[in-house]
C-alpha cells in the first residue's frame, strides 16, 4: 500500500525536518529568555552559537566523539557570553554596541580559528556526529518546559525576574543583581552554545559563518513569544515550520524562498506593533541599569 | 571662561582617551595573536603599513572603503544624537545601492554627467531614506523598539532585494544588474595617477561634504537641536514642545538617506552596477566607526580611515599571518570603546566635581 506509507511517512520526515531546524532555535530562544529575563539583551545570541558550533567542532575532532562536542559547544557559547558579562555587567558598557562587537568577534575569531586549526578559509574537519538519536534535539524539547518552571517556580527564578523587573527593588532586598545577571548571561550563552554545537555535529563539520542569523531569528521568536518560555518555544517552532515548509515549496517553486524565510522577522515586527499599544510584555528594565 | 574652556579639554578627554587606551588594547591583542602563530609583531605591522598607506594603491583602497564607512558611520551617528540606535545602516546602505543602480540602468546613455550623477545621488538617498523611514514611523507610531525594528528590516530588505536581483534583474550568471547607462562617478585616479588601480573615485569628496553637512546641521541648525534635546531627554525635549515622534523620524529619514548616499561609492564610483551583497557588513561596521568616532565629524573620517586601514591591510598581511586578525582587532577596538567608556567618563566626572 504505497498510499498509505506515504501518508504515514511524509508527516514523519516533516516532523524530522522540523525538529533539524526547530533544534538551534530552541536552544539558543531558550538562552534569550534566561538573559532577557535578567535585563540583559540578547542581540549576541548569533555570537555565543557561531563561538559554539566552532568549539564544538575543535571538541569533537580533539575528542573523537560528538560529547566532546557537545561540551566544547556550551563552554565555547559561555565564554563568549562571559566577554559579553564582563563589558556589561562589570564595566557597564552599553549592551547593543557590545552585543555587535562580539558578534563580529565571533565571525573574525571563528574564521581565526578555522584557518590555524583546519587550515581552511571554508571548513573544519569531518567530525563525529549524533546520527539519529541526537540527545541535543531532547534538551531543546525540554528547555522550554523547564526554564517556564526555573523561572516561574524557584527562588533563582524569582530573582531573575526581580533583577529583570526592578533591579533597585532587587539589590535593596538584598539580592546581588550583578551576579544574578552574569549567571544569566553565562547560562544564555552555554545554551545557545548548544544551539551552535548541534548545527556542526548535525552536519559533521563547522562552516563558516555557519548559524547564518539563527541567533536573530531566536531572539526574534523571544520577542514573538512575549518573553515567555512555553510560547517562545511554540514561536520556535511557528518558525521552523515556516522554513520546512519553505524548503518543500522551494522544490515546487511556488513561491519565492526569500519571502518565506522573512516570515520570522515580518513577525516579530509586527508583533512589536501590536504590543505598542498596551503594557508592554517586556522586563521592565530590559537593557538598563539602576543604581 | 576658565572653566569653559576646562569642560571642553575634559569632553574632549573623555572623547578621546577611550578611543586610545582600545587602540592599546586591539594592539596587544594583534600581538599576542600574531605571536600565537608564530610570527613577529614588527613584521606584520610593517606589512600592513606599507601595504596600505605605502604605496598609490593601497591608500586609493583605504580611501575607497573608508568612503563607505563614513556615510554608514554618518547613518548610526544622526539618530544617535536623538538617543536612538540604527542598526539598519546595512540594509540602508543595500536598498540605496539598488536604488542608484536601477534608476542608472533606465536612465537614457545620453543623459549629461551630471544630471545623471545627481538623479542616481536622489535615487540612492531616497532608497535609503524610504528603508530608514520604516522603523522611524513604527517608532514613532506604535512605539516600537529602533534596535529590533531595525535588526529584523535588514534582512527582510536584503532577503527582498536578493529576490528582485536573483529572480528578475540579474546579469545572466550573476548576481548583479546590467551596468548603469549614465551616471558613472570619475575615479580619483584621473587626478592623482598614484592612486591608479583603486576603487577610490570622487564619491570620497562627497563623504567629506555630508560629514561636513551634517555637522553643521547637528550643530547650529534647528533641527539639529531638536535632535539633540530629544537624545538628552525625549519628556524634556516634549515639554518644550519639540515634536518627538516627527523629531525621530526625521532623525532615521536622514540616516537611511546618507547610508543610502553611501552606496553611490560602489554603484556609481567603482562597479558601475548594483551587486547583491555588496554592503559586506559596512553597515555594522558603521556602528564601530559611529562609536568609535564618538559622533563628531573629525572623529568619525579617523576612525572610519582607522577601519578601513585594519580592513585593507589585512590583505596586505595574509602571506604571513591569516587576515582574519585584522577582524578580529576590528571587533576588539569596538569591544573596547564601550567597555571603557564608561569607567572613563566616572572618573574624569569625579575629578572635576
Amino acid at each position: 500500500m504505497p498510499g498509505l506509507e506515504a501518508g504515514v511517512m511524509l508527516p514523519l520526515a516533516l516532523l524530522a525536518q522540523l525538529l533539524r531546524i526547530g533544534t538551534p532555535y530552541l536552544l539558543a530562544a531558550g538562552g534569550g529568555v534566561l538573559a532577557e529575563t535578567g535585563g540583559m539583551m540578547s542581540l549576541a545570541l548569533e555570537g555565543y552559537m557561531l563561538t559554539g558550533a566552532c568549539a564544538a567542532a575543535f571538541g569533537a575532532a580533539a575528542t573523537g566523539s560528538a560529547w566532546g562536542g557537545v561540551v566544547a559547544g556550551a563552554a565555547g557559547g559561555a565564554v563568549a557570553a562571559a566577554l559579553f558579562a564582563l563589558a556589561t555587567v562589570r564595566a557597564r558598557a552599553d549592551q547593543i554596541v557590545t552585543a555587535i562587537a562580539i558578534n563580529l568577534l565571533a565571525v573574525g575569531a571563528t574564521r581565526f580559528a578555522l584557518r590555524v586549526g583546519f587550515g581552511s578559509s571554508s571548513n573544519s574537519a569531518r567530525i563525529p556526529g549524533f546520527g539519529a538519536l541526537d540527545p541535543l534535539v531532547v534538551v531543546a524539547l525540554v528547555a522550554m518546559p523547564l526554564l517556564a518552571a526555573a523561572i516561574a517556580r524557584t527562588r533563582f527564578g524569582l530573582r531573575l525576574r526581580a533583577a529583570g523587573e526592578r533591579p533597585d527593588a532587587a539589590t535593596a532586598a538584598g539580592i546581588d543583581v550583578a551576579r544574578i545577571r552574569i549567571l544569566a548571561i553565562l547560562a544564555s550563552g552555554a545554551l545557545a552554545g548548544l544551539g551552535g554545537a548541534y548545527l556542526a555535529l548535525d552536519q559533521h563539520q563547522f562552516t563558516d559563518e555557519m548559524t547564518a542569523g539563527r541567533g536573530f531569528i531566536a531572539l526574534a521568536a523571544v520577542i514573538f513569544g512575549r518573553w515567555a518560555p512555553l510560547r517562545v518555544g511554540l514561536a520556535c517552532l511557528l518558525f521552523a515550520a515556516a522554513e520546512t515548509l519553505a524548503l518543500r515549496l522551494q522544490l515546487t517553486s511556488a513561491v519565492p524562498s526569500q519571502f518565506v524565510s522573512m516570515i520570522p522577522y515580518a513577525l516579530t515586527i509586527l508583533a512589536l506593533i501590536r504590543g505598542g499599544g498596551g503594557r508592554s510584555p517586556a522586563p521592565a528594565a530590559l537593557g538598563k541599569w539602576a543604581d | 571662561m576658565i572653566a569653559d574652556s576646562a569642560l571642553r579639554r575634559q569632553r574632549l578627554t573623555e572623547a578621546v582617551l577611550p578611543v586610545a587606551i582600545a587602540a592599546a588594547i586591539a594592539l596587544v591583542t594583534g600581538d599576542l595573536l600574531i605571536l600565537a602563530i608564530g610570527q613577529a609583531p614588527a613584521t606584520v605591522y610593517r606589512l600592513l603599513l606599507e601595504g596600505t598607506w605605502g604605496n598609490g594603491y593601497g591608500t586609493g583602497q583605504v580611501l575607497y572603503k573608508a568612503t563607505t564607512l563614513i556615510f554608514t558611520g554618518l547613518a548610526v551617528s544622526v539618530p544617535l544624537v536623538a538617543g536612538m540606535f540604527n542598526i539598519g545602516a546595512e540594509s540602508q546602505l543595500a536598498a540605496g545601492g539598488f536604488a542608484a543602480g536601477t534608476v542608472g540602468m533606465l536612465l537614457p546613455p545620453a543623459t549629461p554627467a551630471p544630471v545623471a550623477v545627481a538623479i542616481c545621488l536622489l535615487a540612492a538617498a531616497a532608497g535609503g531614506a524610504l528603508v530608514g523611514a520604516v522603523p522611524g514611523v513604527l517608532i514613532a507610531r506604535a512605539g516600537a523598539n529602533e534596535v529590533i525594528t531595525t535588526i529584523m528590516l535588514n534582512v527582510i530588505v536584503l532577503s527582498a532585494l536578493n529576490w528582485a536581483v536573483a529572480a528578475h534583474l540579474h546579469v545572466p550568471e550573476t548576481l548583479h544588474t546590467p551596468a548603469i547607462a549614465a551616471g558613472t562617478v570619475p575615479r580619483l585616479a584621473e587626478l592623482v595617477p598614484s592612486l591608479s588601480g583603486s576603487a577610490a573615485n570622487a564619491t570620497v569628496l562627497l563623504a567629506l561634504l555630508a560629514v561636513a553637512c551634517t555637522g553643521w546641521l547637528v550643530v547650529r541648525s534647528r533641527p539639529g537641536f531638536a535632535l539633540r534635546a530629544v537624545g538628552s531627554g525625549p519628556d524634556a525635549a516634549a515639554a518644550a514642545g519639540i515634536a518627538v515622534a516627527r523629531t525621530r523620524l526625521g532623525a532615521f529619514v536622514l540616516g537611511g538617506a546618507l547610508a543610502g548616499l553611501g552606496a553611490s561609492n560602489f554603484v556609481l564610483g567603482y562597479k558601475h552596477y548594483y551587486e547583491d551583497g555588496f554592503a559586506g557588513g559596512s553597515g555594522y561596521l558603521g556602528i564601530a566607526v559611529a562609536i568609535a568616532g564618538r559622533g563628531r565629524p573629525l572623529g568619525i573620517v579617523l576612525a572610519a580611515l582607522a577601519f578601513a586601514t585594519l580592513s585593507q591591510g589585512g590583505l596586505a598581511i595574509h602571506a604571513v599571518v591569516p587576515k582574519q586578525i585584522a577582524d578580529v582587532v576590528q571587533a576588539v577596538v569596538i569591544l573596547a570603546v564601550a567597555a571603557t567608556t564608561p569607567a572613563v567618563a566616572r572618573r574624569l566626572r569625579a575629578g572635576v566635581a
